[in-house]
């Protein structure tokens, strides 16, 4: 975080602080609310798959591009998924072009960590020759105005981009791949959603935005699966957690995955 | 990277694929003070793990533009030699290895008094020599002993462990096969005096109850871990001890009554 937003973030750490004790929030919402989420779909033609995601102020734009490629020698049968992130530097005076650095890089792997461990892709269906030639799915998150919780919002964007990418429909033939012209779906198996969680105080608040961010020193994200299992935790930041607390966010972030399935795949129409 | 469920991680008796049982830490060896030049370093053999931590400072930090005001600078790096690991690993930092350094960071970083040395930087440099499984977390723990070699104030002494998921049991301190064959690998970094968590990670499929026990099996492990941390320091300095009273003429008394009073500290910190 450049210095430039230090001096009105400590003023504003003091009222965070005054204002968790009576469970209230700089922004008058709930601890375990989100912000309002705005999605959309579809927007860049020339992806297989796109989704703009907005939580609050923070704006992410996920696009999905599947090209081939050779598998990994330790996973012959499957294809290969790719997450990267972009903190472009439109999005924050805090942000700086150039190659993408640890926050750009943690980002991607979690996001990432989300959508492997989850097996929400259903990766064999996308081999063609098994060793040699398989589909690579790369997911491009591009954040376009960070306003707090990356992750839960790149995370939402990849899914919702995923859901509804589309690729050519294709044949194997004697090692030989062909397309037709129909439009299938990618092959998806499960979905996954990442709640993050700042903890102010000893309180937990879901969806920190900056301001929240920039006045507490540890967050943890926690990413659920359709049957309700954990696929992957990241905690951020150099604060601590006591277990209790985790195993409060957990419970936490099984509910408000629910909520966020509800909300977003609800409304897409397949 | 993936999980799968495929041959027998734990077998009739009961026993994992070295040995050990559901939770059983591998052997762990540690040496403090084990390089030259720098200002502290350490090493551990924890399984087939081999790392080597070396601290650097409080020294001026390079470039000058980084240093902070009110604290010290506090980097890390995790790193793998080209040789640590099956197939011969590229030398530059991969993302891996980047989110890993803050990670580490984030997870020791609290255990420092920081606040005592403004404007200068303290380097911590770990080195994976040999990887076999849960090199983050013996990672953490030998890099805080450099610290402590360095004679950096510290607050704690941060050790880490991991517990996860094979064969649908949860299982402490995963080794690489038990990682990649797995369902899920939680590594976790306590401050042990206070039992605070400050670092969580997790990828694999868990549900929440096993999520709970393995979070609070990781942190026993870490438990066990800390009391060979203590005691190699405690043995160096006793040693070292030794050798100034030696150079003094043998003055019992005071090593005796020192070495209670070091006793006493130790004791109070549990």
């Amino acid at each position: 975080m450049s210095d430039s937003y230090e001096i009105p973030i400590s003023i504003k750490t003091k009222r965070i602080d005054e204002l968790i004790v009576q469970d209230k929030r700089l922004d008058g919402r709930g601890l375990l609310d989100y912000r309002e989420i705005k999605v959309e779909t579809g927007l860049i033609g020339k992806a297989n798959g796109s989704a703009l995601v907005s939580l609050g102020n923070t704006k992410v734009l996920v696009g999905i591009k599947i090209e081939t490629g050779t598998p990994f020698p330790d996973t012959p049968e499957d294809g290969v998924l790719t997450v990267n992130a972009e903190l472009v530097p439109m999005a924050s005076p805090s942000f700086e072009a150039g190659p993408p650095r640890e926050e750009g890089i943690e980002l991607a792997r979690v996001v990432d960590r989300g959508i492997r461990e989850s097996k929400a892709i259903d990766t064999k269906k996308l081999c063609i020759v098994p060793g040699k030639l398989v589909f690579i799915t790369f997911v491009d998150i591009y954040v376009l105005d960070f306003d707090g919780n990356l992750f839960d919002a790149s995370a939402l964007a990849s899914m919702l981009a995923l859901t509804t990418a589309k690729m050519k429909e294709f044949s194997v033939e004697d090692g030989e791949l062909s397309f037709k012209d129909s439009l299938i779906s990618l092959p998806l198996q499960n979905h996954v959603f990442e709640v993050t969680m700042a903890k102010i105080g000893n309180k937990l608040v879901v969806d920190p935005s900056l301001e929240e961010e920039s006045a507490v020193n540890a967050q943890i994200t926690i990413a659920v699966e359709d049957a309700g299992n954990i696929c992957a935790t990241q905690k951020s930041k150099t604060g601590s957690f006591m277990p209790q607390e985790i195993i409060e966010a957990v419970k936490i972030a099984k509910n408000k995955a629910i909520e966020l399935r509800e909300k977003v795949l609800g409304g897409l129409t397949q | 990277m993936s999980k799968k469920k495929s041959e027998k991680l734990i077998n009739d008796q009961g026993l994992r694929v070295d040995g050990r049982k559901l939770d059983q830490l591998r052997p762990i060896k540690i040496e403090v003070g084990t390089l030259e030049k720098a200002d502290g370093s350490a090493y551990i053999e924890w399984g087939k793990n081999k790392i080597m931590a070396a601290v650097y400072g409080p020294r001026e930090v390079h470039p000058r533009h980084l240093a902070l005001a009110d604290r010290t600078l506090f980097r890390c790096r995790y790193h793998m030699a080209p040789f640590s690991t099956e197939e011969r690993k590229n030398p530059a930092p991969s993302r891996r290895e980047i989110e890993l350094s803050k990670v580490i960071r984030e997870a020791i970083e609290p255990s420092v008094f920081t606040e005592l040395f403004p404007r200068t930087g303290i380097d911590v440099f770990i080195e994976v020599l040999q990887s076999d499984g849960g090199t983050r977390c013996a990672g953490i723990t030998v890099a805080s002993i450099a610290l402590a070699d360095a004679g950096i104030p510290l607050r704690d002494l941060v050790v880490a462990c991991a517990a996860g998921k094979i064969d649908d049991q949860v299982v402490l301190d995963l080794n690489d096969i038990e990682d990649q064959k797995g369902q899920a690998d939680l590594p976790v970094a306590i401050s042990p005096r206070t039992g605070e968590v400050t670092l969580l990670q997790m990828d694999g499929n868990m549900s929440s109850e096993e999520y709970e026990k393995a979070l609070y099996l990781a942190i026993e492990g870490c438990r066990q871990v800390h009391t060979m941390q203590r005691d190699t320091l405690k043995k160096k300095y006793a040693r070292e001890h030794e050798v100034a009273v030696e150079a003094a003429g043998g003055e019992v008394e005071s090593s005796e009554s020192e070495n209670q009073h070091e006793n006493e500290g130790e004791a109070t910190n549990e």
